[in-house]
C-alpha cells in the first residue's frame, strides 16, 4: 500500500508540474497543445545536460552539479519551446490551435533525436535525484517514506504549485497576468503590455512543464528513459482542466491522476490490456469532470476568457 | 474666460489601410469644462479620442498636454499626462469585481493590497456621489453599474482630463441625469471632460463648448450657449437638413397579432419573459422600450420561433382569410410563409441577418432558396432584387457582388432591411434597426418603416432613443425584466414617464418576489 502511494506520489508530482506550467501559460491566454513537446524537450534536454555533464567530468562527478545542471538544462529547453510558441502566436499572431500541435510533433521528434546522441540510462545520476531530501526520513517508518521520503522534484513541484497559487491570486502581477488572460484589450487598455506579459508567462510556464519532462525520466523511472513522456503531457493538459485552472486544487488532482495511473501495477492478476485501460481513467475521469462543470456553469470555474485566442491592439 | 487649455490636438491625422479616419484634426479642451465632441457615425469622433489615449497612435500631427507637446505611444503614456477614457465597450474583466479593476494596470508603491485599493475607490464614490458595492463581481453588474466602475478607474489613476465615448447609449433618462450630475461635479472639481456624442439635446443641456467633425475632419468648435440643435446639425451634415419623421393616423387598425401570457426561462432557470401580453395592429407602429436585455430580443426571437416558450400563446390572424392561428407551436419556416418578419439586428449585425462573406445576391438567396427546387441556383431574380435594393435605397457599394462584410453599417443595415421588406411581411419586426447608422441613414430606415405602415403592415419596432420612439411610433410598450410595465401612447407620452416605466418596478418586483 505504502509502495502504492509512494510510487502514486512521485508520478503525481510530474502531472504537478507539467499543469502547474501549462497553468501559468494558460492564464496568459495561451493554449499551449505543445504541451507535450515541452515536455518531451525538457526531458531531452536535461538528460543530454547530464549525459554531457558526466562523460566530462567522468567519476570524479559532483552530485550537487549533477542535479543541478540537469534542472537548469530542462528549464531552458521548456522555455525555448515556449519562446517559439510565443513567438509564432503572439509575434506572427499565427492560431494557437495549430501552433500548440505543430510543438507537440516537433518537440517530440526533437527530443528523440537528442536522447539518440546521448547514453539512455541514468540510473547513476538519478539517485542523486531520488534519494530523500531528509536524510533520516526512511528511519520514521511509513510516515517517514510517505511524507518525507522523497528526491528534490516532489518537493519542488509542491513548492511551485503553491507559489504560483499565491503569485495568482495575491500579487499585482498575478492580478495582470489573470486580465491579460480574460480580456487583453481591458489589460492594455489599463496599460499593461500584454506582449510582454504573454512572452515571460508562456517561457516561465513552458520552463516548469520541462521540468515536469525531467522529472518523470530522473524521479518516477529512475533514470530509464522510455518514450512515452508525450503521454504524460497530455495528461498533464488534463489535468489543468480537472482542476479548473487552480494549482493548488492541482496539488491533489495530481494525486488522483497519478493514483489512477500506476493503480494496475498495484492490483494483482491485471492483464497487459487490462494495463492499458487502466491509464485511460485519468482520461475518463476528466470528461467526467468537464461534464459536471458544464452542467453547472460556474463562473470561477471557467477558462480563462480570452484562451487561444490571439490579441492585436489595432484590430478594427 | 481665460481658462488653460489642458489638452490640444493639431493637425492629427490617422488612417487605417485606404480609409482616413482623421484628417487635419483639431481640438481645444481647457480645464474646467465639459466639452462635446459631436460627429455622424464614421466622422472620427472616436478614433481622435483613441489617439489622445493611447489605443491608436497618430500618422502625423501633434498632441499638447498642458502647453507641453506629448507623445502618446500606449494607454500607459496616457496615464501619466492624467487623461483617462471611457470606452464604449467597456474594457472591464468580467471575473473580477470592481476593487481588482480599478487596481488594474496600476503600479502603485509598497506591496499591492486589495484593502488599500477598496478603501481608496470608497473615497472617491463618496467624493463625486457614485453608488457602487466595491466588491461585487463585473459579470453581475447592470451596465450603468460597470460605467461607473470605468469612471472609478480613471479618477482611481488621478486622471484630470476624462474622455467618455457615447455614455447614455445605454442609460436610463434617470441614470443619464445621475451621470450628468458627476460629471458637473467633475468640472467644478476643475477637471476636463470631453464626452462623444450624437444626441444634440444632451449637447445642449450638459455641454460648455461643442467642437464638430464631419467625415474625419473637425469643422469648428463653438460655445453651447450660441448653438441650437438646426445649427448643430448643419455642422454636422455639411448641409441644412430636415429631420422631421411624418406620423400618420393609423388606417383602419385590426388586430394582427395577439400575444397572451408568454413566459420562458433562461438556462439558469431565470425567468427572461414573465407574462407578457399585448396586441399588435395593422397599420400602426408599436415600439418597444426598455433598458438593453430586459427581454425585447427573446420577445421577438418567440414570435419568430426562434426562442422557446413555457408558457403562452400567439394568435396570428390572417389578413385575408380572418383565419386565427397560434404561432406558438409552429417552426420559423412556418411562421415565416404566414408573413411575420423579423429584422433583427443584434449588437453583431452580421451574427443573425446576413452572411458577412457573401455577397449581397446570395444573402438575398438566403430567404428565397426554398422556393427554388432545382439542383442548380437562380440567381437571376435574387439579383434583380439585390439591384432593387441598392439603388432604392440609395446602398454605397461598388456593385452587388461584393461581399457584404466590407459595407459600413449602414448599408449592411439597409441591404437587411430591405430584403425583408421586399418579402412583402404582413408583420414586421425590427430590433434596434438603426444601430450604429448616422442620421442619414437612420431617417432612411424610419421613412421605410413609416411606409409599410402605411401599407397596412402591423410594424414592431424595438429602439434604445426614446426620442425617436416617441417621434415614430403610434403606441409604446414599456418592457422591464421581461414584464410589461406600461403601453402608452406615442403622441402623449412624456419621456420621464417611460423612464420611470423603464426601471421603477424593480423594488417591487424584488419585494414580490421574496414575499
Amino acid at each position: 500500500m505504502i509502495a502504492f502511494l509512494v510510487s502514486a506520489i512521485r508520478l503525481g508530482m510530474t502531472f504537478l508540474l507539467g499543469s502547474t506550467g501549462e497553468t501559468i501559460t494558460e492564464k496568459a491566454g495561451h493554449l499551449n497543445l505543445g504541451l507535450p513537446g515541452v515536455m518531451c524537450m525538457g526531458a531531452a534536454c536535461g538528460c543530454y545536460a547530464e549525459y554531457a555533464y558526466l562523460t566530462d567530468a567522468g567519476m570524479e562527478y559532483s552530485p550537487l552539479q549533477a542535479v543541478v545542471i540537469p534542472i537548469l538544462a530542462a528549464l531552458l529547453g521548456g522555455a525555448v519551446m515556449g519562446l517559439l510558441f510565443s513567438f509564432f502566436t503572439v509575434t506572427l499572431r499565427a492560431n494557437q490551435n495549430v501552433t500548440g500541435l505543430a510543438i507537440t510533433t516537433f518537440g517530440v521528434g526533437l527530443s528523440e533525436y537528442i536522447i539518440e546522441e546521448a547514453d539512455v540510462i541514468f540510473s547513476k545520476a538519478s539517485k542523486h535525484f531520488t534519494a530523500p531530501l531528509i536524510p533520516f526520513a526512511e528511519d520514521l517508518g511509513s510516515f517517514g517514506k510517505l511524507v518525507l521520503g522523497y528526491g528534490i522534484f516532489v518537493y519542488l513541484a509542491l513548492a511551485i504549485a503553491l507559489i504560483t497559487t499565491y503569485v495568482l491570486n495575491k500579487t499585482r502581477v498575478g492580478l495582470h497576468l489573470r486580465a491579460v488572460g480574460e480580456n487583453p484589450a481591458t489589460a492594455d487598455a489599463a496599460g499593461i503590455n500584454v506582449s510582454r506579459y504573454r512572452y515571460i508567462a508562456t517561457c516561465i510556464g513552458c520552463g516548469v512543464a520541462g521540468l515536469g519532462g525531467l522529472s518523470f525520466i530522473m524521479d518516477y523511472l529512475n533514470g530509464m528513459w522510455e518514450y512515452c513522456v508525450d503521454a504524460i503531457g497530455w495528461l498533464s493538459l488534463a489535468l489543468v482542466i480537472f482542476t479548473v485552472w487552480k494549482p493548488n486544487w492541482a496539488i491533489l488532482g495530481s494525486l488522483v491522476f497519478g493514483a489512477l495511473y500506476v493503480a494496475s501495477s498495484y492490483i494483482p492478476g491485471v492483464s497487459f490490456a487490462g494495463k492499458e485501460l487502466f491509464k485511460m481513467l485519468p482520461y475518463v475521469v476528466t470528461i467526467l469532470v468537464l461534464i459536471v462543470t458544464s452542467m453547472r456553469n460556474r463562473r470561477e470555474n471557467q477558462p480563462p476568457q480570452s484562451l487561444g485566442l490571439s490579441y492585436f491592439r489595432e484590430d478594427r | 474666460m481665460a481658462k488653460p487649455v489642458a489638452l490640444e490636438c493639431r493637425g492629427v491625422t490617422k488612417t487605417f489601410g485606404r480609409v482616413v479616419a482623421n484628417k487635419n484634426c483639431d481640438l481645444e479642451v481647457y480645464r474646467g469644462e465639459i466639452l462635446a465632441i459631436l460627429g455622424e457615425n464614421g466622422s472620427g469622433k472616436t478614433t481622435l479620442m483613441n489617439m489622445v489615449a493611447g489605443i491608436y497612435y497618430p500618422d502625423a500631427g501633434q498632441i499638447f498636454v498642458d502647453g507641453q507637446e506629448v507623445t502618446i505611444a500606449s494607454p500607459k503614456d496616457a496615464f501619466a499626462y492624467k487623461i483617462g477614457m471611457i470606452h464604449q465597450h467597456f474594457k472591464l474583466v468580467d471575473v473580477f469585481t470592481a476593487c481588482e479593476n480599478v487596481a488594474l494596470g496600476v503600479e502603485d508603491e509598497g506591496r499591492y493590497r486589495l484593502a488599500d485599493v477598496r478603501k481608496k475607490v470608497i473615497e472617491i464614490t463618496q467624493r463625486y456621489g457614485f453608488v457602487i458595492d466595491p466588491d461585487k463581481r463585473v459579470a453581475d453588474m447592470s451596465v450603468s453599474e460597470k460605467q461607473t466602475v470605468e469612471i472609478i478607474k480613471v479618477l482611481y489613476r488621478g486622471a484630470d482630463i476624462l474622455i467618455l465615448d457615447e455614455p447614455t447609449a445605454v442609460l436610463t433618462p434617470q441614470e443619464t441625469e445621475k451621470l450628468f450630475a458627476v460629471l458637473r461635479r467633475m468640472r467644478e472639481d476643475n477637471k476636463s471632460v470631453i464626452i462623444i456624442t450624437h444626441k444634440l439635446h444632451e449637447v445642449l443641456s450638459l455641454s460648455d463648448r461643442v467642437a464638430v467633425l464631419r467625415k474625419g475632419e473637425s469643422v469648428g468648435t463653438i460655445e453651447t450657449a450660441d448653438a441650437t440643435e438646426s445649427s448643430l446639425t448643419e455642422m454636422m451634415m455639411g448641409v441644412k437638413v430636415e429631420l422631421n419623421i411624418e406620423r400618420s393616423e393609423p388606417k383602419d387598425p385590426q388586430e394582427r397579432l395577439k400575444v397572451e401570457n408568454l413566459c420562458s426561462v433562461n438556462e439558469e432557470g431565470r425567468a427572461i419573459l414573465d407574462g407578457v401580453s399585448f396586441t399588435a395592429y395593422s397599420g400602426e407602429i408599436l415600439g418597444i422600450a426598455g433598458i438593453a436585455g430586459s427581454g425585447q430580443r427573446e420577445l421577438l426571437e418567440a414570435i419568430a420561433g426562434l426562442h422557446h416558450l413555457t408558457e403562452g400563446d400567439i394568435i396570428y390572424q390572417d389578413p385575408k382569410t380572418g383565419k386565427t392561428e397560434d404561432l406558438r407551436d409552429k417552426n420559423p419556416i412556418q411562421i415565416r410563409d404566414l408573413g411575420v418578419r423579423l429584422s433583427f439586428v443584434p449588437e453583431d449585425r452580421l451574427g443573425m441577418g446576413l452572411v458577412g462573406n457573401m455577397d449581397i445576391v446570395d444573402n438575398m438567396m438566403l430567404r428565397s432558396y426554398q422556393k427554388g427546387h432545382g439542383f442548380f441556383l437562380h440567381r437571376r431574380e435574387p439579383r434583380d432584387l439585390a439591384v432593387n435594393i441598392v439603388e432604392q435605397l440609395q446602398v454605397a457599394t461598388p456593385n452587388v457582388s461584393t461581399p457584404v462584410r466590407q459595407l459600413s453599417g449602414g448599408n449592411v443595415q439597409k441591404v437587411l432591411v430591405g430584403r425583408e421588406i421586399a418579402a412583402a411581411p404582413t408583420v414586421l419586426m425590427a430590433a434596434y434597426p438603426v444601430r450604429g447608422l448616422d442620421v442619414n441613414a437612420s431617417y432612411t430606415i424610419y421613412n421605410l418603416l413609416n411606409r409599410q405602415k402605411e401599407k397596412g403592415v402591423a410594424v414592431i419596432f424595438v429602439g434604445e432613443d426614446l426620442d425617436v420612439l416617441m417621434e415614430l411610433c403610434d403606441r409604446i410598450m414599456v418592457i422591464n425584466s421581461g414584464r410589461v410595465t406600461g403601453i402608452v401612447d406615442g403622441r402623449t407620452a412624456r419621456k420621464d414617464e417611460i423612464g420611470l416605466l423603464m426601471t421603477k418596478s424593480k423594488e417591487e418586483m424584488q419585494d414580490g418576489e421574496n414575499g
